[in-house]
């Protein structure tokens, strides 16, 4: 090669330096003796408030060390299953087979919620657009090719929309985004449970990926005449433009962190006792209808009386101080019912059959 | 060597074995480098053996099936690698393609024609290319190449040869194009250092000779890639390998859907995408072994190319009498 040898053999030495004295970096910062760790693993979508949490909390508890690595409601159930962290993190619920073939049993502890938005790219048109439930099934089964197809013009009276080819852009990796929003389109079109379903990873009938919430972003925004879904968190702090969607009372949503909430606190008698539960197209009047709890996951039964407790302390704090910091990263704080009924699932944790709280 | 040996033959046989100096320092790194190589190996088989148990459940339910199969569908558990071996192919077919004449240009410019003060700038600047990271270059897809090529490219393209499958079909400036253009620019700088490199190392004498017999300086330069051409189906299978693995920018660009489509306008998927999209969040033994059988799949895939070039280049080195092999 021609790269001199002068200069590989600096990149060798620095490479090392680097190498050492990162090693010697890791060393220092050990964990002490007498101190608890707890490690948890999960869903993307929450992975800003939990870090906060942790953050605030590990102020308050020096001794205690939480580590949540984000690497996706899948691989976090997964690693809960395998008994390689203390606690997962999961955007949809497990499945029952999941929780059949676990170890022990676990629960589900909603932390917050939050929402799943349209955007979309139209060049010209200033006033959010407005979707009813079949429209937006029928761009997504691609039934609907036109932006100025009568069924999206009947919605939107007043706005002019262009005779262009709708471009649908989807979450390329699976993702609990894509859950949500295939539960949805589930529920209000027939058509969809039937043809496609809903999962993390669906079999889109048309449309492009794009890798993440900032994937899909990035096409849509450089691409006209495009529709995405993003989250509702990440649509408010990029400034997207986010379309009103009709809800099952037949009211055009914008969506809020009040209407996620309202979706939550209309379904909240129809949750079930274990928690798991869909609450897309929630009835009530101000609810925004594409709306999800994220959960935590842990075992019913702690092996380490000292670990189980320090979790099940950390989950209350969390349901309780915790929830103040959600609205500020916009997620929607879990109704007062539902606080209710988290506290006893944590309330029921024990280890070696003492109650930890 | 002979003599030295045979003082020391009464107990040192395996050691002669081992160094035929008799050296015991000889011997030490001998053995020691024999490890290195061997656990290189090892790791290798380790990988295939872990790819291979990992992806049993996959194995076991679809066979052969699984790489004729074009469905892709995780809520039904219906799994099938045509697609993505598809795209992967197609893909870094169309880099090659692209980069392939650019990187020996290059070279050849950099080694036959460029003077010095601008030749190792030129070449300096070109091995930079290399060192951007990927994720860099499926940012400046996403905001700058696909809209170029959706507003000036693409369309001229399906306006003049539509009847051309190739050039048909809807135009967003996501798909396999876009996503070869990447490629071809990701692999250029390798290729061509590479061959430059093979290209330095012809003998003057060549050039010399060829010159000698009345060549103009094209003619002398054919003479020039003639006995290069061992390296430089090297510097290609090198850049092959690249283009096959690459995931982050091609992900970025290349519209990540299953499908089989002629046209290069539409969007693909790869192999090393699918991988990298969807193993965070796969859920369900089967599809995680799905994901892992697309790994054991592009493995192979790199294998055989491999093994197709190395053949390439002994047939090659075989014909020309081995001059110029440089690389």
């Amino acid at each position: 090669m021609s790269v001199s040898k002068r200069s590989f053999r600096l990149v060798a030495w620095f490479s090392l330096v680097v190498f050492l004295a990162g090693s010697v970096a890791c060393n220092g910062g050990g964990s002490g003796s007498g101190s608890v760790r707890l490690q948890g693993a999960g869903a993307t979508f929450p992975n800003p408030l939990y870090q906060k949490w942790l953050s605030e909390y590990s102020k308050q508890h020096p001794n205690l060390k939480i580590d949540y690595q984000s690497i996706g409601s899948g691989a976090g159930i997964k690693q809960l299953k395998e008994q390689t962290v203390d606690f997962g993190a999961s955007d949809a619920p497990m499945k029952d087979e999941d929780l059949k073939s676990a170890p022990g049993e676990i629960l589900h502890v909603p932390t917050v919620l939050g929402a799943v938005v349209i955007t979309y790219n139209l060049q010209g048109i200033t006033q959010p657009l407005r979707f009813s439930p079949e429209v937006i099934a029928d761009i997504f089964l691609g039934k609907i090719k036109k932006w100025n197809d009568p069924k999206l013009t009947a919605d939107n009276p007043g706005v002019t929309l262009p005779a262009n080819d709708i471009t649908v852009v989807h979450r390329a990796e699976s993702s609990g985004t894509s859950a949500v929003f295939t539960d949805y389109l589930s529920k209000v079109s027939a058509e969809w449970k039937e043809k496609v379903g809903s999962g993390t990873s669906p079999s889109w009938p048309i449309g492009m990926g794009g890798k993440g919430n900032e994937g899909v972003t990035g096409q849509v925004k450089s691409t006209p005449n495009t529709i995405g879904y993003v989250e509702l968190a990440y649509a408010v702090q990029n400034k997207l433009p986010v379309a009103q969607v009709k809800n099952a009372s037949g009211n055009f949503i914008t969506p809020s962190i009040e209407g996620v909430t309202a979706a939550a606190a209309a379904s909240a008698a129809s949750v079930p006792d274990d928690l798991r539960v869909s609450i897309t197209n929630a009835a009530g009047a101000e609810t925004y209808p594409i709306s999800s709890y994220t959960y935590i996951l842990l075992y019913k039964n702690q092996k380490d009386a000292a670990q189980g407790k320090a979790l099940v302390d950390f989950l209350w704090w969390g349901l309780h101080d915790g929830e103040h910091f959600a609205k500020d990263l916009q997620y929607a704080p879990l109704p007062a019912d539902i606080v209710k009924r988290a506290e006893a699932k944590i309330n029921s944790v024990t280890a070696n059959g003492t109650a930890l709280r | 060597m002979s003599a030295v040996s045979e003082k020391f033959s009464a107990y040192s046989t395996w050691r002669r074995a081992i160094s035929p100096t008799g050296n015991t320092g000889d011997a030490v790194f001998r053995v020691l480098m024999l490890l290195v190589a061997l656990l290189m190996v090892g790791i290798v088989l380790a990988m295939v053996i872990a790819l291979a148990t990992e992806s049993m459940a996959s194995l076991r339910q679809f066979g052969l099936s699984f790489l004729t199969s074009r469905d892709w569908n995780p809520i039904k558990g219906e799994f099938g690698a045509l697609p993505f071996i598809w795209g992967t192919l197609a893909s870094s077919l169309i880099a090659l393609l692209i980069s392939v004449p650019f990187s020996l240009g290059i070279a050849i410019f950099l080694v036959e024609q460029a003077p010095h003060y601008i030749a190792r700038p030129v070449g300096f600047l070109v091995e930079l290319l290399a060192a951007i990271p990927s994720v860099v270059y499926g940012l400046w897809g996403i905001f700058v190449l696909a809209p170029f090529l959706r507003n000036y490219v693409e369309p001229g393209l399906a306006k003049w040869f539509a009847w051309i499958p190739l050039f048909s079909g809807s135009i967003t400036g996501y798909g396999l194009l876009t996503g070869g253009i990447i490629l071809a620019i990701m692999v250029t700088p390798i290729i061509s250092a590479v061959v430059r490199d093979v290209l330095a190392a012809v003998p003057g004498s060549q050039r010399e000779a060829a010159l000698a017999l009345g060549a103009t300086k094209w003619e002398m330069i054919r003479v020039v890639l003639v006995n290069g051409a061992p390296g430089i189906t090297g510097a290609v299978i090198l850049g092959l390998g690249r283009a096959l693995g690459e995931t982050m920018a091609v992900t970025m660009v290349i519209g990540n859907r299953p499908e089989i489509s002629l046209s290069l306008f539409e969007p693909s998927y790869t192999i090393a995408s699918a991988i990298a999209n969807e193993f965070t969040e796969a859920t369900g033994d089967l599809y995680v072994s799905a994901l892992v059988e697309l790994g054991l799949i592009l493995f192979l895939v790199t294998f055989v190319v491999n093994g197709f070039a190395r053949l390439l280049v002994w047939n090659v080195t075989r014909r020309t009498g081995g001059v110029g092999r440089a690389a």
